[in-house]
């Protein structure tokens, strides 16, 4: 097929991979948008759902939030931020947005992995004397592990999604190549920044499918791959 | 003073935008809709033969479970980009590349589904003698009907998110005047779409609930305590047929 060739010509033109609209530089600021944007929900979601997962309350604020992400668009809500008056401040109003929709598959599978641990164990630990910090760090976290990995993986697949749509609104990251490609009807430089776009996604599953094999601190323990299905994300079924 | 017409001021909650340019919002959210309902039917259509092979043979499960997680993965920008040389500037860039999508949550909960028949079920069917067909759409089907239904849910939803995604080649329902309003500047046709977006995923959701309510009446549990003779009987083949 003629797309194919003219797009491996695209991939393989040096000059399309250097400079400020190179591939390399465009890599470069999706990487960093999503390292940001996982970091920062991360640090926000993985605390509320430990303590209300261990505590036992706010099932269904953790069920709705997830709901409630799948129903906004991701679209709507970053060019919404670009016109609010936070549209001035560089790349905040997409690293906002970016945060605002990975917080609920991290908090929803952190939480039900919190709560799926089984209550015996819970009860066995307390009746050994552990006190509830002990039993969080000791027995929740490292048998909701599995789970809570997963939740970090949706996230950050949902990130490099929508950091994509940032280059719809005039923001940075592979998306760019995709979005330049249509203004220069260039199918060629359209597919090639799509192929780039999905084998990066693809990478980035893969890279935490692997991450929550090997950190699995269960699985480390016993020294012999437990299970070998991944945990499918909570929200899918 | 004369007072400055909210178009001028750019406010981003806007009666005159609504007023003036009604026909607008009507068009795209009808376009969105149609995109919509396309999608998931197509969807539908071909999740549930997919997840019939994949449960009848296990070679067949692991590349269509596979493949459809793959799919999932890729962002939609490069979803429907890549589809364009195939399929041009057209509205089934966008259909083709949403149904994709809906496969992955349509496969997956008709399989659960499928799998929670209760055995003894199947086996009282088989006494009663039915065949595989009769089984399958009297017995099985229903059963598996509130499983199908919340992955539906779930993938109409999603959909209906996805689909102002459609707008870089101009088949993006709301999503056209989210993306036209941020070129222009123009926040109230912003606002207004998004809105509406997020509407019609609250109003579909809220449908397809009540859709299986009316379809399996024998999951609702009653309020109050149910006369115990009628509360027994609940034939699910009866209920659908």
């Amino acid at each position: 097929m003629d797309v194919v060739e003219r797009t491996w010509t695209w991939l393989a033109t040096g000059a399309h991979w250097t400079g400020g609209d190179g591939v390399w530089h465009r890599l470069d600021q999706h990487l960093y948008l999503t390292a940001v944007s996982l970091l920062i929900s991360c640090a926000i979601a993985l605390p509320v759902a430990v303590v209300l997962g261990h505590l036992g309350r706010g099932g269904a604020l953790a069920v709705n939030l997830s709901n409630v992400g799948r129903a906004v668009p991701t679209f709507a809500v970053l060019v919404l931020l670009l016109l609010s008056p936070l549209g001035q401040y560089g790349s905040w109003p997409t690293v906002i947005a970016l945060v605002l929709f990975a917080i609920p598959p991290v908090l929803t599978n952190a939480y039900v992995g919190m709560r799926e641990v089984d209550r015996d164990m819970v009860e066995a630990a307390r009746g050994m004397g552990m006190t509830g910090p002990q039993v969080v760090a000791r027995v929740e976290l490292p048998l909701a592990f599995p789970l809570i990995m997963t939740g970090v993986r949706s996230a950050a697949v949902q990130i490099v999604a929508t950091a994509t749509l940032a280059a719809l609104a005039g923001g940075g990251g592979l998306g760019r190549v995709i979005t330049a490609g249509f203004r220069l009807t260039d199918t060629a430089q359209v597919v090639a920044g799509a192929l780039l776009v999905a084998v990066f996604a693809l990478l980035v599953e893969g890279v935490f499918v692997l991450l929550a094999r090997l950190l699995d601190p269960v699985r480390r323990r016993s020294g012999r791959a437990a299970a070998k299905v991944v945990p499918t994300p909570v929200s899918d079924v | 003073m004369a007072e400055q017409s909210c178009l001028v001021s750019n406010d981003w909650i806007c009666g005159e935008y609504l007023s003036t340019r009604g026909q607008e919002l009507v068009d795209a959210t009808l376009q969105h809709i149609g995109i919509t309902l396309a999608s998931v039917a197509i969807g539908l259509l071909v999740a549930f033969p997919l997840a019939l092979l994949a449960r009848a043979r296990r070679s067949v499960r692991g590349p269509v479970l596979g493949l459809t997680t793959v799919f999932y993965a890729i962002p939609s920008l490069a979803m429907f980009s890549l589809l364009v040389p195939v399929l041009g500037l057209s509205v089934s860039v966008v259909v083709t590349g949403l149904v994709l999508y809906s496969l992955t949550i349509l496969v997956r909960n008709i399989l659960a589904g499928l799998a929670a028949v209760p055995e003894e079920a199947r086996e009282a069917a088989r006494g009663m003698g039915y065949g595989p067909v009769r089984l399958l759409f009297g017995v099985e089907l229903p059963l598996a009907l509130p499983a199908l239904m919340a992955g539906l849910r779930i993938a109409t939803v999603s959909t209906v998110s996805l689909t102002t995604i459609g707008s870089i080649i101009g088949y993006g329902g709301l999503g056209n005047l989210v993306l036209g309003g941020l070129r222009s500047y123009f926040k109230a046709e912003v606002l207004t779409a998004s809105v509406l977006c997020v509407l019609l995923a609250i109003v579909a959701d809220v449908a397809l609930l009540l859709l299986q309510r009316l379809l399996t009446p024998w999951t609702r549990t009653p309020r109050r305590r149910a006369p115990r003779v009628g509360a027994a009987q609940s034939p699910a083949g009866e209920a659908v047929a």
